[in-house]
């Protein structure tokens, strides 16, 4: 039987995690969600920006500081695979959906086989002052990382949210979603605008990257579960809906969090595949879904 | 006149949009209709509805006196009902003739057997020259010019012998002696008694080609009536024109 | 419908027949193990094009229909004693059932919900199954064969041979599907549903018997895996490269026809094979590199290649192809 104080802390736990998975989620909101690419390969570039962070630490750089120095570098990545993407499939219309798919596909299985040849198939691990430790508020113990994420990753959103509602650039972006032609008319570039979305998109990942080092431990195979966890915060939230993919990541953390209480660690990884699977059966468009 | 589609009281909100309100229209067996209204008024919806690409809210939709509001898209156009894309949407990697294969082995013929491909091909063949396409018969569908995918798209749909045509800007973004030919097809296969409902922007013609003309705004219908009477409402230029 | 065409029949009769006798001539075992593993590509990447590269719906899940396969002989031979011809066709009902599954479930939305949620089926599945005693969980399932059949001499030959027949009828079942009414009307929901729909193609129906059939075959591939290693465990069975290696051996061969598959399976496979020993994370990685490649700059495969090829010589040897093929 499931005891208040287990309840509250699953709670409490899936609620911290949950940002940490809406953190996570926010560059596919944008690639996939507003931008409408197939990317598969986002959980990828996540765990290759986790193991950039850990090569970092090597060096002696803390995770957070190797968060900003992968920014750059990210940006021009997400960039880059753009315009590939757009060159090769998206101008050419029709036949791009299996093309498009497939395209990601491959590029994520090479991400994949790449980092496990690189850095092998053990699990990898950064340190910093806030790993390890914890706060004690009332009777429960919260480690410093997971409110690390939190702060990291609460500012994350709001910051993309108001670059997205504030700015010309941000606005263009939002705009280019629903209609392009309606962004050639005011004298935006629509593949321009595309590629420094998805470039921030992926700058966005390149922190969130970090902070899944910061969380846990890294190793190859974490691709497969982080597609399902993203994917489900994107869809839940609604597909075009940043704001609700806070909401999104608090649920499944919390449903994972009290999954994992009840059930054991093994059926962890299911619970954002099968929470996917129940919004795309029952209710597709998500909770604020356009 | 026999009534062939009535759309009844249909109302379609997409996530608290209202597209449609309250939208009524009746089609009588071998009108042609023009339907015209400004961007964004409701009537690829309508169509969309009609030929069941969308569900209804409410109201229903009732063709030939049968209720076919539920009833799946390819049900429908097994029913008799033929509809053309703003955009055309051939299938592009089968050749211009493929094309028509599939409502012709979809709802005419059944499954072809090897036996019967003949007739079939050359019935494919004559539907290309009523829209006067039969020289591009072999060319793959994606490699055809915007006039030609109009024709082609037009054929695809009188394939399948419809009884309701309805043509969703099927000669938008054609030049002035490609429209005329567009509208000389549309207007010799309504003589061979099949109904036309003609969204169009076009006003020369939607004039020219309709026996009535509906005008929808902002998801309602504002005029239903004779193509003069219709034109000198004042409510259908403000709708046009703005305040 | 008749499928006139001699030589392929020929083959299709042939190819088991020596399967079944070249061993006895001395063919070194080794090479019934490759040609095992061939062959169970081919099954594996036909039955993917089928439903990806026909309808075009890409199915990541691959790996989740083999190893429910698998797992579903071994069911079945666990607790019926079951034959190995039962085996594969009680695993072949229960992947057209997933397929029907997952079909129901997302084919109404668009091709890449599909695509996420046949992973999601795979990992739910694995997750399962990791958690069932009954079939070993997570630590695998050791299975003692029964005597080899009479007729074979040992059980690579015997395999070999199921393996070369589940092939052939993959092809077949391709082959038909392609020239049929059910082809045509799946390359019209692959290149523009909506005008499929409204052409009256029962959209929803084609795509669930093509999930169904395909599905079926994966899994059928599956079902000899207990007895062909003796030994069952999750990790291996489900992975993940399966569904990479089917996506990629029919984007590698060519999507528009049943031939794309076999030929990059029989390419990619091979060449696995024979990289086993040196590096197979290297040959996974270019395997992930030539999909890319592929879908890029040669999205007909080697078929499209091919053909390509075999026009250009008849234009310059001046033969041209007078009757007007209206079957594209």
């Amino acid at each position: 039987m499931l005891s208040i104080e287990l309840l509250l802390e699953a709670l409490v736990f899936g609620a911290l995690v949950g940002c940490f998975y809406a953190a996570v989620s926010i560059g596919l909101s944008i690639a996939f969600g507003l931008l409408d690419v197939p990317h598969i390969a986002h959980a990828a570039f996540l765990v290759l920006a986790a193991y950039m962070t850990y090569l970092l630490g090597t060096y002696g750089f803390d995770p957070l500081v190797a968060a900003l120095l992968i920014l750059v570098p990210f940006f021009f990545l997400g960039a880059i695979v753009y315009r590939f993407y757009y060159e090769a499939f998206e101008k050419r219309g029709a036949d791009t959906g299996v093309r498009g798919i497939a395209f990601f596909f491959g590029v994520a299985f090479m991400v994949q086989v790449f980092l496990s040849m690189t850095f092998g198939l053990d699990q990898r691990n950064v340190s910093a002052p806030y790993i390890g430790t914890s706060l004690g508020i009332g009777e429960m113990r919260i480690p410093w990382r997971l409110i690390v994420a939190l702060c990291v990753a609460v500012g994350l959103t709001v910051g993309l949210r108001l670059y997205l509602l504030r700015t010309f650039q941000g606005r263009a972006i939002r705009a280019v979603a629903h209609d392009a032609w309606a962004l050639r008319i005011i004298g935006a570039d629509p593949v321009r605008t595309k590629q420094w979305a998805f470039g921030i998109a992926t700058a966005a990942t390149a922190i969130g990257g970090a902070l899944l080092a910061i969380i846990s431990p890294v190793e190859p195979s974490l691709d497969r579960v982080y597609i399902g966890r993203t994917f489900c915060v994107v869809v839940l939230a609604g597909l075009g809906s940043m704001s609700g993919t806070l909401a999104a990541g608090i649920i499944l953390g919390v449903t994972e969090s009290i999954v994992l209480t009840m059930f054991g660690a093994s059926w962890a990884p299911a619970v954002a595949f099968g929470l996917l699977l129940l919004v795309l059966g029952i209710r597709p468009q998500g909770l604020f879904g356009r | 006149m026999t009534s062939l589609l009535q759309v009844e009281d249909v109302t379609k909100c997409f996530f608290g949009f209202t597209a449609l309100s309250n939208v009524s229209l009746d089609v009588a067996v071998g009108e042609r209709i023009g339907l015209i209204g400004p961007n964004g008024s409701g009537k690829t919806t309508l169509i969309n509805c009609i030929s069941g690409v969308l569900k209804i809210d409410t109201g229903s939709i009732l063709f030939q006196g049968d209720d076919i509001s539920a009833l799946a898209t390819y049900r429908r156009a097994k029913a008799g009902m033929a509809r053309t894309f703003q955009i055309p949407m051939p299938f592009r990697s089968m050749s211009v003739v493929d094309n028509l294969m599939i409502p012709l082995e979809y709802i005419v013929h059944g499954l072809i057997d090897m036996a019967n491909e003949g007739s079939v091909y050359s019935e494919a063949h004559e539907l290309l020259r009523r829209v006067r396409l039969a020289d591009r018969m072999n060319a793959r569908a994606g490699e055809l010019s915007q006039v030609e995918l109009r024709k082609l798209e037009l054929a695809r749909a009188i394939a399948a012998r419809p009884k309701l045509l309805v043509c969703d800007e099927a000669m938008a973004g054609l030049a002035a002696k490609e429209v005329s030919e567009i509208l000389d097809i549309l207007l010799e296969l309504n003589s061979t008694g099949i109904t036309i409902i003609m969204v169009e922007h076009i006003m020369q013609a939607v004039m020219r080609f309709s026996q009535r003309i509906v005008c929808l705004s902002a998801g309602r219908i504002i005029c239903d009536g004779l193509p003069e009477e219709t034109m000198s409402n004042p409510e259908v230029r403000r709708a046009y024109l703005g305040n | 419908m008749k499928i006139n065409s001699i030589p392929f029949w020929a083959a299709a009769i042939l190819l088991p027949a020596c399967a079944y006798f070249l061993p006895a001539w001395g063919l070194n075992e080794y090479y019934l193990y490759v040609g095992y593993v061939v062959l169970q590509y081919v099954v594996l990447a036909t039955a993917w094009n089928i439903l990806g590269g026909y309808a075009g719906y890409v199915n990541f899940g691959t790996g989740a229909f083999f190893g429910v396969g698998a797992y579903a002989a071994l069911v079945l031979f666990m607790k019926f004693n079951a034959p190995l011809p039962v085996q594969i066709a009680g695993a072949a009902a229960i992947g057209a059932l997933l397929g029907l599954g997952a079909g129901l479930l997302t084919l109404r939305l668009k091709g890449i919900f599909f695509s996420i949620a046949t992973i999601a089926a795979a990992i739910i599945i694995e997750t399962f199954v990791l958690n069932w005693r009954y079939v070993g969980g997570a630590s695998g399932m050791q299975i003692i064969r029964p005597a080899v059949p009479l007729g074979f001499e040992t059980y690579t030959r015997m395999l070999l041979v199921v393996m070369t027949i589940l092939a052939v009828v993959s092809i077949i079942v391709a082959r038909f599907i392609e020239k049929s009414w059910l082809g045509r009307g799946l390359r019209a929901v692959r290149d523009a549903e909506v005008a499929a729909e409204c052409s009256g193609v029962p959209t929803l129906k084609l795509k669930l018997l093509a999930c169904a059939i395909s599905g079926a075959l994966m899994a059928a591939a599956g079902a000899p895996l207990p007895l062909y290693s003796s030994f069952i465990e999750p990790h291996s069975v489900f992975s993940l490269n399966y569904s990479v290696m089917a996506l990629a051996m029919a984007v590698v061969g060519g999507m528009s026809s049943w031939l794309g598959p076999v030929l990059g399976a029989i390419l990619i496979a091979s060449s696995q094979q024979f990289a086993a020993s040196a590096s197979p994370e290297l040959h996974l990685f270019i395997v992930g590199a030539l999909l890319v490649f592929f879908v890029i700059a040669a999205p007909d495969g080697l078929v499209g290649l091919l053909q390509r090829v075999g026009r250009m010589t008849a234009r310059m040897t001046g033969m041209q192809n007078v009757r007007p093929k209206w079957r594209s």
